[in-house]
């Protein structure tokens, strides 16, 4: 029962964390879009936090290069566990145009475990909204917990 | 007063202590989340939403920072949750039952009331975050701004009320003649007061010491599941605790103005109205520096609580106690 407790708690307050990873902006103002009065995901219990120690949820945005490739793993050994990944529009999940770049570290799940692929350049906010359901489906699937 | 051990561990843990101040206070929380998701014009979170993150962060992980001492880090936010449950029995055993209250328990909640900010600042510099040390200097700063015209704001109504040190005596004046608040010197005293709460709350705009958007939560920034969950908590108690301290100095207690042993049930919504007030006031205001924070509290909320003090000094003095000034 207790883990139930656990499990219920974590798919009702996702805590955000967004990690830039040499994005070019535009994914970023786009995270913005769930917060404002139209789509407001705190109904769900999603809030933005500022340090990685507090989040649940990764969101990585931008193709990850080779100087940020260190701080993106480093975020990651920081989170505390239970964790979940989210690559967050083309770039971190592909590279898309930079992908033939000089400065290109391959795509996120190449480094890191991903459990979530929100895809658009940017995501609409329809998209992210559906990649959070299936966080929180991915959430109810762990076994570690 | 004569207590047996029992019953004060039983006031301690369960009512009005810990466990009925966890669950309030957790729902104050959700009350503060709601009314500024209404302001924002969101929808916002359901009511269980702070149970749920309670118990999230008592799942998750804890990492201890490299360089940081584990028996402050650990140590810091036990302590703050017991002197926060400390602070609510007292505060509301004197409202219930004002005769067991003992003598000079206003000191001892005074002294409480200090106690928060020394656990946020050692929890803070126990992190070994450069950025939660900043946080852990600001939360000094800011406590030395407001305590002063916190203290005259108290010594205003003790002087109003012909120096009665005991809660319990107090909440007997204002039931007898009138609450503080109704009277000129008192309604500064609880402007000063409140704003100095408003502070100690770290709301904006005396957020200084947190800042989300430009030092990432300052003082908490460093800690992770349970410990970040019983800092989380503490805070939570301190929402409805703050709001019973203004409506039983102030405001006369959750008694109503009315005959009828029923009517009180209402004066639960004072504290209330008092924390949607300061989350009105949070929602609508920017972050001032921490200069302009002392500045602020060094002139304008000080003059404010002295002028209460001076007034009330003169009401006393008259041949009967003027109670309207």
């Amino acid at each position: 029962m207790l883990k139930g407790i656990k499990k219920g708690a974590l798919t009702r307050s996702l805590w955000v964390y967004h990690v830039a990873a040499s994005p070019c902006n535009n994914c970023d103002i786009e995270i913005l879009d769930l917060l404002t009065p139209r789509f407001d995901v705190e109904r769900f219990g999603i809030l933005l936090t500022g340090s990685p120690r507090h989040a649940d949820l990764l969101l990585v945005t931008g193709m990850v290069n080779k100087k940020v490739l260190d701080r993106v793993l480093r975020v990651y050994a920081e989170t505390p566990k239970p964790c979940v990944v989210a690559a967050f529009g083309s770039c971190a999940i592909s590279g898309d145009l930079f992908v033939d770049s000089y400065n290109f570290a391959g795509p996120l799940d190449k480094h890191i475990p991903v459990d979530v692929y929100i895809g658009g350049c940017p995501p609409k906010p329809e998209a992210m909204i559906l990649g959070v359901v299936r966080a929180i489906e991915k959430v109810k699937k762990l076994k570690d917990l | 007063m004569n207590l047996s051990a029992g019953w004060i561990i039983f006031y301690l843990l369960v009512f009005p202590g810990f466990l009925f101040t966890t669950v309030v206070g957790l729902v104050y929380v959700w009350v503060d989340r709601k009314v500024t998701a209404r302001v924002q014009f969101r929808v916002g979170p359901p009511f269980l939403q702070p149970f749920f993150d309670f118990f999230k962060l008592l799942g998750k992980d804890t990492f201890v920072p490299e360089g940081a001492p584990r028996s402050i880090f650990f140590g810091a936010p036990i302590l703050g949750l017991a002197s926060v449950s400390i602070l609510s029995t007292v505060l509301l055993v004197s409202n219930f039952f004002p005769s067991q209250a003992f003598g000079g328990d206003l000191i001892v909640v005074l002294y409480l009331f200090a106690f928060i900010p020394i656990i946020l600042i050692m929890g803070a510099s126990a992190s070994s975050n450069p950025i939660s040390a900043l946080g852990g200097s600001r939360e000094m700063t800011l406590y030395l701004a407001y305590e002063l015209p916190l203290l005259f704001a108290l010594a205003t109504i003790i002087v109003k009320s012909g120096g009665q040190l005991k809660i319990g005596d107090l909440l007997n004046w204002q039931w007898a003649n009138r609450p503080f608040l109704y009277s000129v010197s008192g309604a500064f005293a609880f402007v000063s007061a409140f704003l100095c709460i408003q502070a100690k709350m770290g709301f904006v705009p005396f957020d200084i010491a947190e800042a989300e958007t430009e030092i990432m939560g300052g003082i908490v920034i460093e800690h992770s599941g349970p410990v970040l969950g019983v800092l989380k908590l503490t805070k939570a108690m301190l929402y409805f605790v703050v709001s019973i301290f203004l409506t039983i100095f102030f405001w006369g207690g959750f008694r109503m103005p009315v005959k009828g042993e029923w009517w009180h049930i209402f004066g639960w919504l004072k504290p209330i109205a008092i924390l949607v007030l300061m989350v009105l006031i949070k929602n609508t205001n920017p972050r001032l520096r921490v200069d302009q924070a002392l500045r602020f509290f060094w002139s304008i909320v000080l003059a404010l609580s002295v002028i209460g003090f001076i007034l009330a000094a003169v009401a006393r003095s008259a041949q009967t106690p003027i109670l309207w000034l």
